[in-house]
């Protein structure tokens, strides 16, 4: 193939070359801002990102993949929107734009010649997306395996990263009302993870539109125990990154948690069908169960039963929740199902609510819930509660809970895929896509509805347990509406019917709002156009299983290939 | 020996009487049409063999036993069916369409999908045999891992053929098998039915292709508003008028039989 060497191509390229450069030159003449943006040879705070796709955009304008032009305007536009943001924000909070240092400016006038480079080029002439793989040689085997580790290292150290990006010290400071609610300080002080987060998305949506992701994707298919090993490693090794501080760990158990319990009702929303919107009551039924049972001084009941009958137990109860919430509902569909459940929630936060032995039985301690669950322990003197010394790294406490959430979120994630790839799974599945043929088909519907049903129900209280260990409380304003709904975005989000796409939604729809907290009450709202935006951009979810991801591009695929070759239907 | 016998079958809607008293007796290995014109009860008389309906009054059995109850314990005991506008599973593919033909006839539950031991690999791969046999007994061994709703019409009605099938009935019941076939599909679903019963499977089949039905069929019953007009050979039915009467209508008394015969 030809080099593209056009004019527009030629702006392009200078374009990123200005870019890239900026990011090692200072940006800012004001000290206070954050990221380091003084110092001169190494892009600090939102550089690196606008570097990142700086080098994405020369690169795709250079090596011309399949969807060239559409990679770059990704780019090249998120880039823009990055540099100009902050060079605007380093102006504002050092008190005038006479502070913004010539290092942003160029930035910003080389991301605009690489967007109107963009822009200019002529997207129809993009080739079609497709998968590469490598060449059929005996290092592809070992290749496509390193590929694959380094994947998931990719995977924790964005984590990681994203997680680490200190945002404000609003989390400690007074409580904001909605009356000082945003100012631009708070938005300076959260430039650098907006930066991460606009880089992110940014590359995310180069790689998608060259076709990387899908290549990337097909081969950690092919190497599922690598991609396992890869994972297992990463998700053990993440503690040992924290040198010490607790923070992240802590959001990242509760994370564990969110996930487990987003799988569990993958099973029901994304193999059955079946749209559950009161699914953290099952979840409430476990944390509570635990709580009760686990020897709290504030629990009604001073019964202590060990933890791994507590699970068992509690997981247990939560199931039959499931099925008597079920039986009389799952004859209902779609629309009323929803309607039910999340009535269900609703009386579930209630009930545990009064159970405080003035309005009902003493049972839940009412409004103030159950606190000072005591620490876990294991036979043989090992307590959850200490903090321990490992190759020379201090790990928290929280730790030994994180790795706990593994365990979890692994035996959860066994179950959902065996389940998902098994007679069971495809029951479900053929439930969902018609199920008057189903029936014809020879599925007890109702039986298997309700399997999916209290199944979910199952392990969200399993989850449920461990969570009343991990946050030593259980209240009844953990188990909201808004908790279910959360639930419900981490599956659609990460891709229904998915176990990678259930942890990357819980880890999306649990650490934004974390991660946004500068922006005050406007959090949530932005967290909602964040989730409408990636709806709109990516439909399928971040990690669609192959069936879903055919559902909604069907039309995409079909445009390349509607228009047979002359001659071929004779 | 008898295989399937519907005794006075009858189910009223409010003050519809879709099938009123409908009599049909099925022996082995027979391949019965039904037809009659549109709005006859043709369609709703196979939801009362399949348990998509309960009928109002009459009895079903199949080879001796009575049918009653939900379409899967029906499916079960040996009935299966298609239907007239096709109902696959569209986002899942040929071949695990037709795996899923084969829950009625395994028996893995959660445990053991969770467990994996060997009884339940076996049966898995035993599943996935037969999807396979089927699918190329159905001439779709090309398209196995195609989505169902991305083949051709005519593909999908044998696809439906293949999960029905894959139930291990004793009775199959097609509901318009050729409707919107071109006449090469139609020649080929001919043999297809014929290579059924070769198998040993009775079919009941609804058809408005008479060629076809009358080609094809032991027996033919004819359904007319409700009522079974009547049942004989192919040759008997064709040259009955009251059949001709109730396709085309009455013919002045004057005029002589219409060329609808051939």
């Amino acid at each position: 193939m030809s080099r593209d060497l056009s004019p527009k191509s030629l702006l392009g390229v200078a374009g990123a070359v200005a870019t890239a450069v900026a990011c090692f030159l200072p940006w800012s003449l004001y000290a206070g801002f954050p990221g380091k943006m003084l110092n001169t040879g190494f892009p600090g705070g939102a550089r690196m990102y606008v570097l990142l796709l700086a080098l994405a955009a020369g690169a795709v304008l250079l090596l011309d993949p399949p969807g060239r032009v559409r990679g770059l305007r990704a780019a090249s536009v998120w880039a823009l929107v990055i540099s100009l943001l902050t060079a605007l924000l380093i102006g504002y909070a050092g008190g005038g734009l006479g502070n913004v240092a010539a290092g942003a400016w160029i930035a910003v006038a080389g991301s605009a010649a690489l967007t109107a480079s963009a822009y200019l080029l002529d997207a129809s002439s993009d080739r079609d997306r497709r998968v590469w793989s490598l060449p059929d040689a005996d290092w592809r085997m070992p290749a496509e395996i390193v590929i694959t580790l380094a994947m998931a290292g990719l995977a924790l150290y964005v984590f990681v990263v994203g997680l680490g990006i200190p945002t404000s010290n609003v989390a400690s400071g007074p409580d904001h009302t909605f009356r000082d609610a945003i100012s631009l300080n708070d938005v300076t002080n959260g430039s650098e993870f907006l930066a991460f987060l606009f880089g992110i998305i940014g590359l995310f949506l180069v790689a998608g539109r060259i076709g990387l992701t899908a290549s990337l994707g097909a081969i950690t298919q092919r190497r599922r125990p690598a991609l396992v090993t890869g994972a297992t490693l990463a998700a053990i090794a993440f503690p040992f990154t924290q040198d010490g501080s607790p923070y992240a760990l802590r959001i990242a158990a509760s994370i564990g948690v969110f996930a487990a319990a987003a799988v569990g009702l993958n099973v029901v929303v994304g193999l059955a069908g079946l749209l559950d919107l009161g699914y953290i009551a099952f979840f409430g039924v476990g944390a509570y169960f635990a709580a009760i049972y686990s020897g709290s001084t504030t629990s009604p009941i001073h019964v202590h039963l060990p933890f791994f009958l507590v699970i068992v137990l509690g997981a247990l109860v939560a199931a039959v929740f499931g099925f008597v919430l079920g039986a009389p509902t799952l004859r209902l569909r779609g629309d009323y199902l929803a309607i039910v459940t999340l009535g269900f929630g609703e009386i579930f936060r209630i009930s545990v609510n009064n159970l405080d032995g003035q309005s009902g039985p003493s049972l839940t301690n009412g409004p103030n819930g159950i606190s000072n669950i005591p620490d876990l322990g294991l036979p043989g003197g090992f307590s959850f509660g200490d903090n321990h010394h490992l190759f020379g790294v201090p790990l928290p406490f929280q730790a030994n809970y994180f790795f706990l959430e593994i365990v979890l979120v692994a035996a959860v994630m066994v179950a959902f895929l065996r389940l998902s790839d098994s007679r069971i799974g495809r029951a479900w599945v053929a439930i969902r896509e018609d199920e008057l043929a189903a029936a014809a088909t020879g599925i007890n519907t109702t039986r298997l509805k309700l399997l999916a049903f209290g199944l979910g129900a199952t392990l969200a209280g399993a989850a449920g347990t461990v969570d009343a260990h991990v946050v030593k409380v259980a209240a009844p304003d953990s188990f909201t509406f808004i908790e279910s709904t959360l639930l419900l975005a981490a599956v659609i989000l990460g891709g229904m019917g998915t176990v990678p796409g259930a942890l990357l939604g819980a880890s999306v729809v649990y650490l934004l709002p974390e991660q946004l907290r500068f922006l005050h009450d406007l959090r949530l709202l932005v967290f909602g156009l964040v989730l409408i935006l990636m709806m709109r951009l990516r439909p399928e979810g971040l990690v669609p299983s192959k069936r879903r991801q055919r559902e909604f591009r069907e039309r995409d695929d079909k445009s390349g290939a509607l228009d047979p070759p002359p001659g071929a239907h004779a | 020996m008898t295989v399937l016998e519907a005794t006075s079958v009858t189910k009223r809607f409010g003050g519809l009487v879709a099938v009123n008293d409908v009599s049909l007796t099925v022996s082995e290995g027979e391949v019965v049409g039904l037809i009659g014109p549109n709005g006859a009860g043709k369609t709703t008389f196979f939801n009362c063999l399949t348990g998509m309906e309960t009928p109002t009054s009459g009895r079903v059995t199949f080879r001796g036993t009575p049918l009653r109850g939900r379409p899967d314990l029906i499916l079960k005991a040996g009935v299966a069916r298609t239907f007239q506008n096709i109902r696959l599973f569209p986002n899942m593919t040929a071949v695990e369409n037709v795996i899923v033909g084969r829950h009625a006839r395994t028996s893995a539950g959660v445990l053991s999908a969770i467990g994996r031991g060997p009884r339940y690999r076996r049966e898995e791969r035993e599943s996935e045999e037969v999807a396979r046999d089927l699918l190329a007994f159905v001439g779709l061994g090309h398209v196995r891992n195609e989505l169902a709703k991305s083949l051709p019409y005519g593909d999908q009605r044998r696809l439906e053929i293949a999960r029905a099938l894959a139930t291990e009935p004793g009775l199959l019941l097609l509901d318009e098998p050729t409707a919107g076939m071109n006449p090469n599909e139609t020649a080929a679903a001919v043999s297809l039915v014929k290579k059924i019963q070769g198998r040993g499977i009775a079919v009941v089949l609804i058809e408005h292709d008479m060629r076809f039905v009358f080609g094809l069929c032991d027996r033919v019953a004819v359904l007319v508003q409700g009522e079974k007009l009547l049942e004989g050979t192919p040759a008997e039915v064709q040259s009955d008028e009251r059949v001709i009467a109730a396709y085309l209508g009455k013919p002045p008394e004057d005029a002589g039989p219409k060329e609808k015969k051939k």
